[in-house]
């Protein structure tokens, strides 16, 4: 295949950014879209050019470092993480547009590269629980019930890639927060802290600069784990009742 | 410095100081806000009912239209003073619709922050309703002061207003292309608006769930349809002189 | 400069911190004769953590939780990503829930066994009774682990044994528990006892008076070098797979900071055991850039099949029934389908070695589920490996529920690493390594729901421990400044290696070398190896070494972020670990676990271990790049599992 490739570039985070075009050749069907930019990349490096920076580690799904909005849709046009999606998604002779996650609470480092920390401290905040090492009871001490456990695990899924912020067109990053307050509040190991995570999550996430949350549901329809959209909804209700029950 | 750098700045430990008062939580925090914005909005949705189906009295005739209209400034009598009834009515609405808008424009000021690049490639998002929620929201509050100029003050009524006479004035207004014209396009706006927000408020009270969403989805379009029908069924029934 | 090949003997290197006694106690023993420290001194220790996985995440958190200063770093943009994240399986331990049979002798005897009698007895005890708090912790964590309708958690078996003690969260084990271990680290930093320093990558250890006293680390956004210094240092940043290019380890995992650390003085032991896992998606063409592991408890109810005659290119669906040669099923009957994985690798080459592979290359074999799907219905082969199968579709265009899987090992964990003691010292006082960054508990060949367990182990439980004795017996001091000679001159070094990658300004870029090594090292230092394989690689090696530092073409500046430096950075790391690999697999003239030698293998063509000559860790001193190392051997005792021949048949 042979591409025309549009892609974002910016030295750091101080100097304005621009798209660049990029032609590809010989580009297989099987190479994941990573592999595409390898393929630039070692182009560009031989050329004398500096490389695209893109942020990639484990490249099958699951570390949540890839990030990039691939014509406008945050990882690409499948339901997955860039680094899983493959070029047999593409025709040959496409212009494909490759931007960085776009959100004040996210940016840019260089080229597709964004600082996702704000994530780290919403998780700070108080997504976790109290539990030091070496105070365990037995694991079957407190039997949890199955859809308790599988509710839990749902949205214990979430990689934390961002890209619910990045489709959300006000930068909202409620679905990753909601994913941590439900996976650990629906559990009665998290219920003793369950109205102060939901309120100092939502607080620090307001603080980290992201957008409200107005229920459009790119989030959902981004979100390579299927993290859903009622998870937001269940979180609000977390919230409210913490609200009204948290001990002043 | 004997650790090389520190960190940039020190993350919020567990909070240990008193917390605020929850009007401040829900005033200062976005899902508060929201909550702020279902619950007014809500409200007003309740009204939007009661206002249509009143509206439809206007089918039976002057007589009994003109009735209703005066109930509601007699209703709660006699425990409370003539109009007080409807006067509470208007404060309650007054102070969601300030309390609805306020919230919109603060959280779409925060929302708009968020998002200062716009992507280069853009694309259609999100469906129509939910796309002109902020649009549809302006439009309805322009079309509200100048329906209550029209037909309660009677400021820019475009006969003679007369008060205590409301179908007449009804009529009147509907007699002109562009009272209908406006009608017409803030009633279409309301049902946009009501679609996604009723769906949306069920949300952030928390109602919402995986099983519940077609249903909830379900109310909402038939609340954005019923009342759309019923308001646009009176400039109709003008034009078409059924009621004249 | 001397033949690589010609390394010398040197004393032999004893385990100073076992208690001897039985095995049962030692670890009471330890815990019990370890000094301790007054914990209202805690504070004023510093200890370096690098690295966010199961052991760095878990060991960061727990330190802090004790009252320790905790410096850690990541080269990821965050701890939550680091590559434990993808471990799917699960995590093994001995609770037995299910009532058949197992206990903490039988975890321990399976995993001496499993690692072919290449492990301590001690070490191995030891994680066996911590496989039990392990679970309470993650769980007291709110870890989803899967469960059943009574709310009683669920366990399976998994590869290599007969009894289920295998606990798991769907097929993303690994993802939750570091999740576990990276909240509970949040929860640290947010309390300012731990620093943490992501996109931060550590370059070399600072050894001040023979105690491992600090790291320079490199800001990976900056592109600023600094120092940092501590009272000890943790190293708990992974294996070396990635040696091989291709490999299930994550893009950006690197030996750089064992390495540094070899060089710097930390012997390194039995380079040369590495695992390859034998259920992982075949690789399409050259621009692959990585492997992806299928979980191997598809092997629970997948059954694995070459067709009986070569070069047979029918499709999977056409060859009937009595054509397919079901070959783990038909050598080994006891264990079929779920003999341990180097085993089960071996067996997947030795059939296209054949001519008998499937897919493109005829580098495959096929995992078939029809059986399953059969037995147990669609609907509960999706729910126990939907989000396997859908991997496998979304990377193969093929749909495993139609046509089976087509399979074929790769590299995926290494054994070896940095020697260490009971305590998981090295032999650096001061540095420890933790998880698969050492070598302890596996010895040749890796058990799966393993390394879950130790890397756990080692961060939650072990190294909190044992730390503690460390610190005891040498009291913080405030003695160290950017100006101390071996502070500058660790610093001075890293820059110059810098300054010197980005000078060369050849015209092949870091990864076209990698690629070339990792060819190299897979074709002789892979599944099976020879003596004259691995003297050509070692031949080999220095010449790509010296190609490197002549062409290397790395654009950009060292003040900002460059994803080459970086790659060519780790790549003259491997360029060097590589040749000790190579040496150390040609030194063991045995085959054992992941370690196959062609010239050792029984009748059957089975792994002949040589016990009278080879029953030690071979641990490898540092000379000078290109020289032979110094071999100290440990000598390796079994008291309680009696060496035998491994027979899965």
């Amino acid at each position: 295949m042979k591409l025309t490739l549009r892609v974002w570039r910016q030295q750091n985070a101080e100097t304005p950014g621009a798209m660049a075009t990029y032609e590809v050749d010989r580009i297989s069907q099987d190479m994941s879209f990573l592999e595409m930019l390898d393929t630039l990349n070692e182009e560009l490096i031989l050329a004398g050019d500096e490389p695209v920076a893109f942020d990639h580690d484990c490249r099958e799904g699951i570390c949540g470092a890839c990030s990039l909005v691939i014509n406008g849709d945050a990882h690409g046009p499948e339901r997955t993480t860039t680094c899983q999606l493959h070029m047999r998604s593409f025709q040959d002779g496409d212009t494909i547009d490759i931007e960085p996650w776009r959100a004040s609470a996210f940016p840019v480092v260089k080229d597709l590269v964004v600082d996702r920390s704000a994530f780290d401290r919403i998780i700070q905040a108080g997504g976790y629980v109290s539990a030091p090492t070496g105070t365990a009871p037995d694991a079957h001490a407190t039997p949890v019930p199955k859809p308790d456990a599988d509710f839990a695990f749902e949205h214990a899924e979430c990689i934390g890639c961002g890209a619910c912020v990045a489709a959300c067109p006000n930068g909202s990053a409620m679905l990753f927060t909601s994913a941590k307050v439900n996976h650990l509040n629906v559990l009665p190991q998290g219920a003793p802290e369950r109205e102060t995570r939901v309120l100092d999550m939502v607080a620090t996430m307001d603080d980290e600069g992201f957008g409200g949350c107005t229920l459009t549901g790119e989030c959902a329809t981004a979100c390579p784990k299927g993290i859903p959209l009622p998870s937001i909804a269940a979180m609000n209700k977390e919230w409210l009742r913490a609200t009204r029950k948290v001990r002043r | 410095m004997p650790f090389g750098p520190s960190v940039v700045s020190m993350a919020l430990a567990t909070r240990t100081d008193r917390r605020p008062s929850m009007t401040r939580t829900l005033w200062d925090s976005s899902v508060g806000k929201k909550t702020i914005m279902a619950v007014s909005g809500l409200v007003m949705l309740g009204y939007l009912v009661a206002h249509m189906v009143g509206n439809l009295k206007i089918f039976f005739g002057p007589g009994e239209f003109d009735r209703y209209a005066h109930w509601l400034r007699t209703m709660g009598e006699p425990v409370l003073h003539y109009s007080w009834g409807l006067w509470l009515v208007r404060v309650v609405l007054v102070a969601a619709v300030v309390l609805h808008g306020v919230s919109a424009y603060q959280l779409s000021r925060r929302d708009i922050k968020a998002r200062p690049t716009k992507y280069v490639h853009k694309r259609a998002r999100t469906s129509y309703a939910t796309r002109t929620m902020r649009w549809g929201g302006v439009i309805l509050a322009l079309f509200i002061v100048w329906h209550i100029l029209d037909l309660t003050t009677g400021t820019v009524h475009s006969g003679g207003f007369q008060e205590g006479h409301p179908y007449q004035n009804v009529v009147d207004t509907f007699s002109t292309w562009y009272g209908n014209v406006i009608y017409i396009v803030a009633m279409l706006a309301m049902g946009l608006h009501v679609q996604h927000g009723f769906w949306s408020a069920a949300q952030t009270l928390g109602v919402g769930n995986a099983t519940r969403d077609r249903v909830l989805k379900t109310l909402a379009n038939l609340l954005a349809a019923v009342l759309t029908a019923g308001f646009v069924s009176v400039p109709v029934a003008v034009m078409t002189g059924l009621v004249s | 400069m001397a033949d690589y090949t010609t390394y010398t003997t040197g004393e032999p290197v004893t385990d100073t911190k076992a208690p001897s006694g039985p095995v049962a106690e030692r670890w009471n023993t330890r815990r019990f004769e370890a000094k301790l420290v007054n914990p209202a001194n805690r504070r004023k220790h510093t200890v370096i953590v690098v690295g966010t996985g199961l052991a760095g995440g878990s060991a960061g958190a727990t330190l802090a939780e004790q009252g320790y200063h905790v410096v850690q770093f990541c080269f990821q943009d965050s701890p939550r990503r680091a590559h434990s994240v993808a471990a799917q399986g699960g995590i093994n331990a001995a609770k037995n829930y299910r009532n058949d049979g197992d206990s903490v002798h039988r975890l321990f005897y399976d995993t001496v066994k499993g690692g072919d009698f290449r492990a301590r007895e001690s070490n191995v005890h030891r994680l066996a009774e911590i496989s039990v708090e392990i679970i309470d912790q993650c769980v007291a964590q709110g870890v989803p682990f899967a469960r059943e309708y009574g709310g009683l958690l669920d366990n399976r078996s998994f590869g290599g044994v007969q009894v289920s003690r295998t606990f798991y969260a769907r097929g993303q084990t690994g993802q939750q528990l570091l999740l576990g271990a990276y909240q509970a680290l949040s929860r640290q930093i947010a309390a300012g006892n731990v620093e943490m320093h992501a996109r931060t990558e550590m370059l070399d250890l600072i050894v001040v008076d023979g105690k491992a006293r600090g790291i320079v680390a490199r800001d990976l956004i900056t592109g600023r070098i600094d120092t940092y210094f501590a009272d000890a240092v943790v190293l708990a940043s992974g294996g070396y797979g990635n040696v091989f290019y291709l490999s299930t380890n994550a893009m950006n995992s690197n030996a750089t900071a064992i390495w540094r650390a070899h060089r710097r003085g930390a012997w390194f032991a039995n380079p040369c055991f590495t695992q390859i896992h034998p259920t992982c998606i075949p690789r399409t063409g050259d621009h692959q850039s990585k492997l992806t592991l299928m979980s191997e408890s598809l092997r629970n109810d997948g059954r694995i099949w070459v067709p009986k005659a070569k070069g047979d290119d029918r499709p999977a669906g056409e060859i009937p029934e009595d054509e397919r040669d079901y070959y783990l099923e038909r050598i080994y009957p006891a264990f079929g389908n779920l003999v341990p994985r180097d085993i089960a690798s071996r067996a997947a080459k030795n059939v296209c070695d054949e001519g008998r592979g499937v897919g493109p290359g005829g580098q495959g074999v096929y995992l078939d589920f029809a059986e399953a799907i059969e037995r147990m219905g669609r609907a509960e082969v999706e729910e126990k490996y939907g989000n396997l199968f859908d991997m496998y579709a979304r990377i193969t265009a093929e749909d495993p529920y139609e046509t089976p899987m087509r399979i074929y090992p790769a590299v995926h964990y290494t054994m070896g690493g940095l020697w260490v003691d009971y305590d998981l010292q090295t032999t650096i006082p001061g540095l420890f390594a933790i998880g698969e960054a050492n070598f302890s508990d596996h010895g040749a060949n890796r058990l799966g729901a393993s390394a879950l367990m130790q890397g756990l182990a080692d961060g939650y439980f072990v190294l909190p421990s044992t730390i503690n004795d460390y610190l005891a017996r040498n009291p913080h001091t405030d003695d160290l400044d950017a100006d101390h000679p071996a502070v500058a001159e660790a610093l001075a070094e890293t820059e110059d290696r810098l300054s010197l990658l980005l000078a060369v300004d050849g015209d092949r870029t870091p990864d076209s070398f990698h690629r070339e090594l990792g060819e190299l090292m897979w074709e002789y230092c892979g599944m099976a190896r020879t003596e004259q394989g691995l003297r050509k690689a070692l031949e080999r090696i220095p010449v790509i070494r010296e190609e490197f530092w002549r062409r290397i073409k790395v654009p950009g500046t060292g003040e900002q972020l460059n994803q080459s430096l970086e790659k060519a950075n780790r790549i003259v790391d491997y360029l060097e670990l590589a040749e000790l690999m190579c040496l150390d697999a040609l030194h063991r003239a045995e085959s054992c676990g992941g370690h196959f030698r062609e010239e050792s293998q029984t009748p059957e063509g089975e792994a002949a271990r040589r016990d009278e000559e080879f029953s030690y860790a071979a641990t490898w001193e540092f000379s000078a790049t290109g020289e032979a190392p110094v071999l100290h051997k440990e000598d390796l005792v079994f008291e309680y599992v009696h060496p035998t021949q491994r027979s899965y048949a």
